[in-house]
């Protein structure tokens, strides 16, 4: 092996080390829902895209998608049976009772996009 | 007067704001209960919801006020809100109207660039290199920056958000092949591939356009069933007739429907009768005749006569809301076989791009030994045969371009989803809901059919079957005993006295004045009709009324009992006449739909709490090994019943939705058969809207097509991207073809699904 083919076999690894931790190993942004009602934004992903709730107290998730992809337009919480589409700059509300604890993902149709919902004490 | 009191009982629903303990609900229930005319406000936490009966209207300002009082907040009475975001579900015809016209600008300027290239190709660049490069970045720029913006901006705001997906591909696909072409101009070490991406950018679009049409298609059914509901109402007010929009009925308004005119909501008909067309709430094709004190569905089409209906249901509880509501559900809910595709995609796209830099840094690590390898199938793939003459750089960047694009996590994403969609818009259009769509898998494996045979396999209710005549009766007919038997019955409200009205009113027979009417309890009724002495009852009762029963053929009798049926006697003037026997009778259809399942493989078991002679004579009729007939089988032993029967298939039961709750719960797939207007039903997996048996052959063969249908979906996304991803990855794929087949995969899939629409389920 030549020293220039070692060079990019280097950078290569380094870069797919680089794309595996900027993708799973990055920080969510995590919302502690305080009141009954949580925003979120839909953008190029949720913002937040972790939400904590309080067990047994119910929240109403409201829901505003601002990115015109279609790949967002419709929102999945598998544990509670809903999919919702969510029209461009409409808000939508989304109850749920968060009634055992656990960790509950949401995501997109097609599920590319993702969050999670904590359920605590 | 009493009844006007009755009339107005209301019902309300309220949403309440603002709510997080129990301690909240009891302060609203107190505050909603303050005001003039609540009788009972309960308050549900979970669903944040005030559920108030009351004695006249209330003012719903006084509520609000009330409400406010204590720290919360009613919000703006919200009987349709639910749906309303429903209504936008349709991406609106003028978003798919830009996406088309995104799509033909984005060609038009692809297809020029295309025919520029493939001259290149085959000929030679014209007019020269460097004017070739410069032309085709130049033409490029269009469909790559305008109509691909919001791909771009999505692709490339996902990774700010580190994270990916289908349209972070296409992005860093296109700004990579679009980079060379500038580039190209500085240096002949690098390929022009700008081009390139004009053209992957027109694909993606092209196939996101298709793509979106068929998912419209798919989710076209539901969408109807949100336009059937009429949009006003005509009431009567003040007894004017006025028009009102359907939101503004309430709850004992009376309605007027004329012939032709769709009924706003359910009701009740208190004056008229006509002929109503079911189809589009319960799948029957023929209408159905309703007279008054019958319910009607809202969205129904009246056919011939005038109706006046009382409104008993309104927005949510209305059936059709409640089907809607089923099929969201049902849309909403997982599929075992989905978890591994699921688990698939949500790491999809950062592999492809792991992948992609592997593509990348072993192309230009071992430009020869690649080049050498997709070189022996340069006769078969044209793009292989100059991938020697280019740079490695250029080599690298055209591999890379592949992998990026040909990738497609929207097959794996759409692949169970819209199969599902189709079928539970399908099975709504046939009267068979969905509730969970787990039941479609757990089918496949279903060996054994348990049925409850009163109102599944029986109509739930007796009929009159055989009319018995005493010996030397003559001057009776069979005719003049039913009539004065059910004369004497009419003012009863005992099922068997109701099925012997029903069958003289059925033979045309009319019915005499009853006097001196008098039920025994347990035994019969008395009475006088035309001055005759009338006892109908039980022997016991006839003997204890010293009738002469010498003409009594206890044989005749006892054989009608082994037969399962119930038998009345008759005396008239204390003289023993006739019988008449009645039995739950076996529904039209269900031996035909019973062979059926036999056909399909399983083992129909009947369920009864009838003693063996009886639940035996009935099995027989509709087709059931005696050895399958589990008989005196108390309520409350259904679920064991259920059990046992699960150590050795895995079961499907079906029943009705209230009192086999338990076993429909207990059973792998629970099938709930309704008697159509209730469907609110929380058992059961399926929901059968009509009582028809045939309909639950139908319901098991649209579960087996949509999982088929959905296996075949997944097969084909992996298939796809197993063997794709490779190739693309060898250098094999011209970055051009690997988007086109990309897009055409999710189309596939999404098309695939559409087809389940053309299964026949009926019988």
């Amino acid at each position: 092996m030549t020293p220039d083919q070692i060079i990019i076999l280097l950078s290569g690894t380094l870069g797919i080390i680089f794309t595996y931790w900027f993708f799973f190993a990055g920080k969510d942004t995590v919302l502690e829902a305080a009141g009954p009602k949580v925003n979120i934004k839909v953008d190029g992903g949720y913002k937040p895209s972790v939400i904590k709730l309080i067990k047994d107290k119910p929240v109403e998730l409201s829901i505003l998608r601002s990115d015109p992809s279609d790949c967002l337009e419709e929102i999945v919480l598998p544990v509670w049976n809903i999919k919702k589409f969510l029209p461009l700059n409409k808000e939508i509300n989304i109850k749920i009772n968060p009634d055992k604890k656990g960790i509950f993902p949401f995501h997109c149709g097609m599920n590319m996009f993702h969050g999670k919902i904590i359920v605590e004490d | 007067m009493k009844s006007d009191n009755i009339q107005l009982q209301q019902k309300l629903t309220l949403e309440i704001e603002g709510m997080h303990c129990a301690s909240c609900v009891k302060l609203v229930e107190r505050a909603l209960k303050k005001v003039p005319g609540v009788t009972k406000a309960s308050v549900n936490l979970a669903t944040n919801k005030a559920y108030i009966d009351s004695d006249k209207e209330i003012d719903i300002n006084i509520a609000k006020n009330e409400v406010n009082s204590v720290g919360y907040a009613i919000k703006d009475t919200s009987r349709h809100s639910e749906n309303n975001s429903e209504m936008d579900q349709d991406p609106s015809l003028a978003e798919m109207e830009k996406a088309r016209q995104k799509m033909w600008l984005s060609w038009g300027f692809s297809l020029p660039v295309a025919i520029w290239m493939i001259l290149e190709m085959l000929v030679s660049p014209w007019p020269n290199m460097y004017l070739f490069n410069l032309g085709i970045l130049i033409l490029s720029v269009v469909p790559i920056f305008f109509p691909g913006f919001a791909t771009l901006n999505t692709g490339f705001k996902a990774l700010k958000n580190r994270t990916a997906n289908m349209d972070t591909l296409i992005a860093l696909g296109t700004t990579v092949a679009f980079i060379t072409g500038p580039l190209s101009l500085l240096t002949d070490q690098i390929n022009n591939y700008a081009g390139v991406g004009a053209m992957i950018m027109s694909f993606h679009l092209t196939g996101r356009f298709v793509e979106a049409n068929a998912r419209g298609r798919a989710s076209q059914a539901i969408k109807r069933l949100l336009e059937l509901g009429a949009k006003t109402a005509r009431v009567l007010q003040n007894g004017q007739e006025i028009e009102i929009q359907v939101e503004n009925l309430k709850v004992n308004d009376i309605m007027i429907v004329k012939p032709g005119e769709k009924i706003p909501t359910d009701g009740k008909i208190i004056e008229g009768q006509s002929s109503i067309d079911e189809s589009m709430a319960t799948g029957e094709s023929l209408p159905v005749t309703k007279k008054k004190g019958d319910t009607v569905i809202g969205a129904t089409v009246n056919f011939n006569g005038l109706l006046k209906i009382k409104v008993t249901k309104i927005g949510e509880d209305t059936f059709l809301s409640q089907v809607i509501k089923l099929v969201e559900q049902a849309q909403g809910s997982r599929i075992p076989i989905q978890e591994f595709a699921d688990k698939v995609t949500s790491v999809f796209v950062p592999v492809i791009l792991m992948l992609a830099i592997f593509t990348f840094t072993l192309w230009l690590a071992f430009p020869d030994k690649l080049s050498q390898f997709s070189a022996i199938f340069s006769f078969f793939l044209p793009w292989t045969k100059n991938i020697a003459v280019i740079s490695p750089l250029s080599r690298a960047i055209f591999a890379t371009i592949a992998v990026l694009v040909i990738a497609c996590p929207c097959a794996l994403g759409l692949a169970t989803p819209t199969a599902l969609m189709v079928a539970s818009g399908l099975g709504a259009e046939n009267g068979i809901l969905i509730r969970k769509g787990e039941a479609l898998q757990t089918m496949k494996d279903v060996k054994a059919v348990v049925l409850d045979k009163t109102g599944t396999i029986t109509k739930g209710k007796p009929d009159v079957t055989d009319v018995l005549l005493a010996k030397t009766a003559q001057i009776l007919s069979e005719g003049s005993l039913l009539q004065l038997a059910a004369s004497a019955e009419s003012g009863s409200e005992h099922p068997l006295a109701r099925a012997i009205v029903e069958k003289a009113k059925k033979d045309g027979l009319s019915l005499q004045k009853v006097t001196a009417f008098k039920a025994v309890s347990g035994g019969g009724i008395k009475a006088e009709v035309s001055g005759k002495k009338i006892v109908i009852g039980t022997d016991k009762l006839l003997q204890e009324e010293n009738v002469n029963l010498k003409e009594f053929d206890s044989n005749k009798v006892e054989q009608l009992e082994t037969e399962g049926k119930t038998v009345v006697h008759l005396s008239i003037d204390g003289v023993y006449r006739g019988s008449i026997a009645l039995a739950d009778t076996i529904k039209d259809d269900s031996q035909q739909a019973l062979s059926e399942l036999k056909k399909m493989g399983f083992s129909v078991f009947m369920l009864t709490g009838d003693n063996l002679k009886t639940a035996r004579a009935i099995a027989e009729k509709v087709g059931i090994y005696a050895e399958n007939v589990l008989a005196k089988v108390m309520p409350d032993q259904k679920v064991a019943k259920v059990k046992e029967l699960q150590k050795k298939y895995k079961v499907a039961f079906v029943g009705d939705g209230i009192n086999d709750a338990p076993a429909l719960t207990q059973a792998d797939v629970g099938i709930a058969m309704g008697t159509g207007t209730d469907i609110a039903i929380e058992a059961g997996d399926i929901i059968l809207v009509r009582g028809e048996l045939s309909l639950l052959v139908s319901a098991i063969r649209l579960s087996k097509a949509a999982y088929n249908k959905i296996v075949q979906n997944l097969f084909w996304a992996f298939f796809y991207n197993i063997v794709a991803i490779p190739l693309a990855f060898l250098g094999l794929l011209h970055p051009v073809i690997a988007e086109a087949a990309m897009a055409s995969s999710s189309i596939t899939v999404v098309t695939n699904a559409n087809l389940l629409r053309r299964t026949v389920i009926k019988t």
